[in-house]
């Protein structure tokens, strides 16, 4: 009851949002949302730290970016190739990746990230260290133009909340139930006949699958698909994002979203652009030293005190 | 065959980088019994539970249950054939409710354990079943609460529980005394001792008390062998058995343990 009206109090605080606050920048915050959603589901509910998730976001953006460019194809159907190219590099990275745990895991999906940072910076079909520029908007479904920011607006906030719920829905399904399980004691399910390495592929692939849905999107929205979305820098920003609003809560990556995201674009234009990276280090460094839960794990415990 | 076992090893060697730690184990489980393995620490009992259960591979030797090979299965596999195992320390799902930890266990003979795109509501046909398997260990009251906040012995009830959900043949516990206050290890004992009315047991077990109260057969293992095999009379009366757990030097045992001090007295 709480949690229905407080989410319909946060959907009308997004319908209004684009008449205060700059529609691009609210844009930019959504689709970072959405990719730290997807990689929390892995971390924080699958028990998996992926160290190379910036591929999954590049693969969307660029195969979105080069359909709609080269065959000039409507968004929704730019969107579904970049999805479902990041599925599949999700699949065969996760075939690989899953057989191994803990910091090799980690180890082995960075250096397929980095793998797929060179296929990005050398193929003929990426422009490179200029990356794709001037990708067009184009219609949805062949009759709504975006090319107008409001209406584009809408298009990624809904866009957001199909990617939002799929990942709630995922972790409050039967799937969900496994895969916390194997989170919380990996021997354990295996000794119960789960076949661990399977569930874990699943989370991977539909954790890469919606990275890619924010990356096909993210390309839209700034018409831009380039190395900075396949970066490791990428790959550690969401990392970032997911443990400042707390991993494991389904709002937590939200709001750590919002809070780089806006840290960022508030500072480059002030005084301290140059010293960006070292503040995002302190606040990481604070957050890790001083709220372990999170922004929203750290809400949480103060209502959990005070209810009961 | 005059035996009907449900479990056996032929030849079952482990070795690590040149020590053997279980070497040629023969091992046999006669169907219906609780049968406990003992032996000083060290001698090889876990390593053996993670040889039948797959959590380690086997150098040489072969695996059978019912007759079937299964010397190549994975441990998942192994859970399918109706071998489940309980740990050393104490396997929960510590963030999980009670209730949904036994609940994951029945949940996986479903074939929905990969349906990501339904709501958990559909697993609440379980709950009764769950709920029913709680009773049978005394946790029904606790059906709420996250495994994480019950006290030790009510984790190895639930741990019971949660083995049972899969209704196995055969049940491995591992040490399921260990760490345990007197008054849970009666419990947990006499929980055992009912379980094993209709299923067979394979226990590694320190606390010789529950040994001699629970056990049909004993296996005594020593640096990866078999030392000796029989009831706890026989074996208890056995001058190796005595040897082993007290050390070569009779009467003045190293590093006396409780155990030894148990074996002391109850030999």
């Amino acid at each position: 009851m709480y949690n229905k009206k407080l989410n319909l109090v946060l959907l009308g605080l997004a319908l209004v949002a684009p008449f205060v606050l700059y529609p691009v920048f609210l844009m930019k915050v959504l689709c970072f949302a959405l990719f730290a959603c997807a990689f929390n589901l892995l971390l924080g509910f699958a028990g998996m730290l992926s160290f190379g998730h910036a591929v999954f976001l590049g693969t969307g953006a660029y195969v979105t970016g080069y359909v709609m460019t080269t065959y000039g194809l409507t968004p929704e159907l730019g969107i579904l190739a970049g999805v479902v190219m990041s599925a599949l590099v999700g699949l065969v990275y996760g075939k690989l990746a899953v057989r191994r745990e803990g910091i090799y895991f980690a180890m082995v999906t960075l250096a397929l990230a980095q793998l797929a940072f060179f296929f990005f910076l050398q193929t003929p079909l990426t422009g490179g260290e200029d990356g794709l520029q001037g990708i067009p908007r184009g219609k949805l479904f062949g009759l709504i133009d975006l090319t107008d920011n409001m209406t584009m607006y809408y298009f990624v906030l809904a866009v957001f909340i199909i990617g939002f719920l799929t990942i709630y829905r995922t972790i409050h399904s039967p799937f969900g139930q496994v895969m916390k399980a194997i989170r919380e004691n990996e021997p354990r399910a295996i000794s119960l006949g789960y076949k661990v390495n399977q569930y874990k592929l699943m989370a991977f692939v539909i954790s890469a699958t919606l990275a890619g849905l924010a990356g096909s999107t993210k390309a839209l929205v700034f018409q831009l698909a380039s190395l900075t979305d396949v970066h490791w820098f990428m790959s550690g920003e969401v990392v970032l994002m997911t443990l400042l609003g707390g991993m494991g809560t389904i709002w937590g990556p939200v709001l750590g979203a919002a809070a780089i995201v806006s840290m960022q674009n508030f500072l480059a234009s002030g005084p301290l652009a140059n010293y960006i990276h070292v503040l995002m280090g302190v606040v990481f460094v604070i957050c890790v030293l001083a709220f372990r839960n999170g922004l929203v794990g750290e809400l949480q415990k103060v209502i959990r005190k005070n209810s009961g | 065959m005059s035996q009907d076992l449900i479990l056996e090893t032929r030849g079952l060697v482990k070795e690590f980088k040149g020590f053997t730690a279980v070497d040629d184990v023969n091992l046999k489980v006669e169907r219906g019994t609780i049968h406990a393995l003992i032996g000083p620490n060290g001698a090889g009992k876990t390593t053996v539970f993670n040889l039948l259960t797959k959590f380690l591979k086997p150098t040489r030797g072969k695996l059978l249950f019912n007759g079937q090979d299964i010397t190549r299965k994975d441990s998942a596999s192994i859970a399918h054939l109706g071998i489940v195992r309980s740990f050393q320390i104490s396997a929960v799902f510590p963030h999980l409710t009670v209730l949904e930890n036994v609940r994951v266990a029945l949940q996986q003979k479903r074939s929905d354990t990969f349906t990501f795109w339904r709501s958990e509501k559909i697993l609440d046909g379980l709950n009764d079943r769950a709920l029913e398997l709680l009773d049978s260990v005394g946790l029904r009251d606790f059906s709420k609460a996250k495994a994480v906040d019950l006290p030790y012995g009510r984790k190895r009830s639930l741990e019971i529980a949660t083995t049972l959900a899969l209704d196995p043949e055969l049940l491995l516990l591992d040490e399921p005394t260990q760490g345990m206050g007197h008054e849970d290890i009666s419990v947990v004992a006499e929980l055992i001792k009912e379980v094993g009315k209709d299923r067979t047991i394979l226990m590694v077990e320190h606390n010789l008390n529950v040994v001699a109260d629970l056990s049909d057969t004993i296996t005594v293992l020593q640096r990866g062998a078999i030392l000796t095999k029989g009831t706890y009379e026989t074996v208890s009366a056995d001058p190796q058995v005595r040897e082993a757990y007290m050390g070569v030097e009779e009467g003045q045992p190293e590093g006396t343990t409780g155990n030894e001090a148990a074996v002391g007295t109850l030999v």
